[in-house]
């Protein structure tokens, strides 16, 4: 066990009844008091792994350890952590008192230690006053804060929170977004988020293991998976992206040519020792891209036809055709005010080599 | 425009009226004719005389109630409502684990569990009642099963006693109480038991603290629909109680039919219903059965 690991899942596979299995194989390590966000597209698998953890369902094979204990067999309410529901699932029987106090009290503490441990917790999420009220009563965002109290006044060992977030409007979910990763930051307590909400994932996480169909694609902080995704699927999921693809048909001293399918074009990527015939996705976010009408040295570019210009507010979205009938999309800071005056006009899409993202198909 | 101003909300109101008693007139004097006349009817002739041949003489009096202060028939109205109360705390307590199994059980069994449970109700009840007397009387399957296999030697007294009625009304009501808790069960969001187990509640814990309260609804529900009916089933207990046991229903139905004493049996019946009446009020203030009754 490596210094610093506090969850370990080692070899996981899980199926339900005899169908296809969920998750396969999966290797995870969670590194204490780190915001660990598991995201991917639904069906991929999150949930259920979050569900393994916190003990609802019991891996087919493999092991869970905690703390150095094997828990995998453990039953969820003898385990060291807790989760925040989707949904919250608040005990609509009981007041936002009793919600809270609901784990200290199975755990048997005295009515006054419960009652500073409880009146603690509603500071911490401002909930002041609210003692009484029946969750019923509490707009989503508070009885989001109470399912978030409930977990975490039981100092659990990791909070796992699946997809806490989801039914929060917009502008409430980017407010809880920063609670929650500074509660993280207070309590020091290990979070493992579930979401399939790249930009929420990107904004809170320490760490994100993106997964896709039961297997993990990658794992790294949020910079690492943005700038350097190692599989098409982590360069197309996390954020927006150009996807190109092609094969190696010219090596030079210190770059190679690039030739596209379909398409005359050829781009140059650095040479970190490929070989002819090589096959790659290569990835290009739009914000890194320019339209010129003339290319300049040293850029890659591609000949292309203005198709579109969308206003989106923070820039605008401009979309190419390129020669082979594909669209690219490019996104142009507010100010650049290109004029697009003809439609037949051939313009280039350009950018710095160093943004070119290569992926080994 | 003034004109139509001043005339318009009377003749709006009297169509809207309209509009309303023609959409609920036919429940409406269905309910009149079939409930509230022969309502008044029973509370009527509870405070009559019984004539000479068993008419109804329309002279007020309060005997029949005085009547029902009679020592004898005190004791058969605390027997009736503890019957009722046996059977239903069975129900409950023998329905409860069956309603959880169903709920909790595979959705594709879920439809045949369901109709085994309500499959007798198709069969007339006095077959069924029969069929029970077939299993339980002296000679009946389960004392020569019982006998065949030495368990026992000497019939068991399984008819003609108050144990006897309980089985009889248990078998007759048990459905009622089923469905409406596994209504509920079923109802119980599963997330919710998981955050139970979560916060490090046990099997125990999560059942008496979270399971039992979120299901209140059904168990009161089901309580009302088995000890109310139970108190009116008269056949029940005539068959399998024999003379031994005589209950409420079956003093009523007696002074019907008979001993012709309408008045009587009116009384006995106006008690019942507010016997019945103060059970359903007294729940409905209960938080959690709204929308259930």
């Amino acid at each position: 066990m490596t210094k610093g690991v506090f969850v370990q899942l080692l070899n996981i596979c899980k199926s339900f009844d005899k169908d296809e299995a969920i998750i396969k194989n999966l290797d995870l390590d969670i590194r204490q008091g780190e915001f660990l966000t598991l995201l991917g597209p639904s069906g991929c698998g999150k949930t259920t792994t979050l569900r393994m953890i916190a003990g609802f369902e019991l891996p087919t094979s493999g092991c869970i350890v905690i703390d150095g204990e094997n828990i995998t067999e453990m039953p969820p309410y003898l385990r060291c952590v807790n989760t925040v529901f989707q949904n919250y699932a608040l005990f609509p029987h009981m007041n936002i008192y009793d919600n809270i106090a609901f784990g200290l009290k199975m755990k048997k503490m005295t009515k006054k230690a419960i009652k500073d441990k409880v009146n603690e917790m509603l500071k911490m999420v401002q909930l002041e006053g609210y003692e009484n009220r029946m969750p019923s009563q509490l707009s989503g965002g508070q009885m989001q804060r109470v399912a978030i109290a409930r977990a975490v006044v039981n100092s659990p060992k990791v909070l796992l929170l699946d997809e806490p977030l989801g039914a929060l409007d917009l502008k409430l979910r980017k407010q809880m977004q920063l609670e929650l990763k500074h509660l993280q930051k207070i309590l020091g307590i290990t979070f493992v988020f579930v979401t399939h909400d790249q930009e929420e994932a990107l904004t809170m996480s320490d760490r994100i293991v993106v997964m896709n169909k039961g297997v993990i694609e990658q794992t790294g902080t949020p910079e690492e998976l943005y700038e350097r995704p190692r599989t098409k699927f982590v360069a197309d999921f996390l954020g927006e992206t150009n996807i190109l693809e092609g094969e190696v048909f010219k090596l030079k001293k210190d770059e190679v040519l690039l030739k596209l399918y379909e398409e005359e074009d050829i781009i140059r990527i650095p040479n970190l020792s490929y070989k002819l015939g090589d096959k790659f996705i290569v990835s290009v976010r739009p914000e890194r891209i320019r339209i010129k009408e003339n290319p300049q040295e040293g850029d890659v570019w591609l000949e292309c036809k203005f198709k579109e210009r969308i206003y989106v507010g923070s820039n605008i979205k401009v979309v190419m055709i390129l020669k082979n009938g594909k669209e690219i999309i490019v996104n142009e800071p507010i100010g650049q005010n290109f004029i697009f005056s003809d439609e037949i006009k051939n313009y280039f899409v350009t950018w710095n080599p160093n943004h070119t993202i290569v992926i080994k198909a | 425009m003034k004109t139509k101003n001043s005339i318009n909300p009377i003749t709006k109101y009297l169509t809207s009226v309209l509009k309303y008693l023609t959409t609920i007139m036919p429940a409406l004097l269905w309910m009149i004719v079939f409930f509230v006349i022969p309502l008044i009817f029973i509370v009527v002739v509870s405070f009559s005389t019984r004539g000479e041949v068993g008419n109804i003489v329309y002279k007020f009096t309060l005997s029949n109630y005085i009547n029902l202060l009679n020592p004898l028939y005190i004791d058969i109205f605390i027997k009736s409502i503890l019957i009722a109360i046996y059977t239903t705390a069975l129900c409950l307590i023998i329905g409860y684990p069956f309603a959880f199994i169903i709920a909790t059980s595979p959705k594709k069994y879920k439809p045949l569990l369901l109709l085994l449970i309500i499959l007798p109700f198709w069969t007339n009840s006095l077959v069924r009642t029969y069929a029970m007397i077939v299993l339980l009387r002296t000679e009946g399957i389960i004392n020569t099963l019982l006998l065949h296999l030495h368990i026992i030697n000497v019939p068991l007294h399984l008819m003609y006693n108050n144990t006897a009625v309980m089985i009889g009304m248990l078998y007759m009501m048990f459905p009622f109480m089923v469905l409406p808790l596994y209504t509920s069960l079923e109802k119980l969001d599963k997330r919710i038991l998981d955050a139970a187990s979560d916060l490090g509640a046990g099997p125990i814990n999560k059942f008496l603290k979270v399971t039992l309260p979120l299901t209140k609804g059904g168990i009161i529900s089901g309580c009302i629909l088995v000890f109310i009916p139970t108190l009116g089933l008269f056949f029940v207990t005539d068959l399998m109680g024999g003379s031994k046991v005589i209950l409420m229903s079956n003093l009523i139905k007696n002074q019907f039919l008979t001993a012709r004493d309408w008045p009587f049996g009116s009384a006995i019946s106006v008690v019942l219903i507010i016997v019945m009446l103060s059970v359903i009020t007294f729940n409905s203030r209960t938080p959690g059965t709204k929308g259930i009754l």
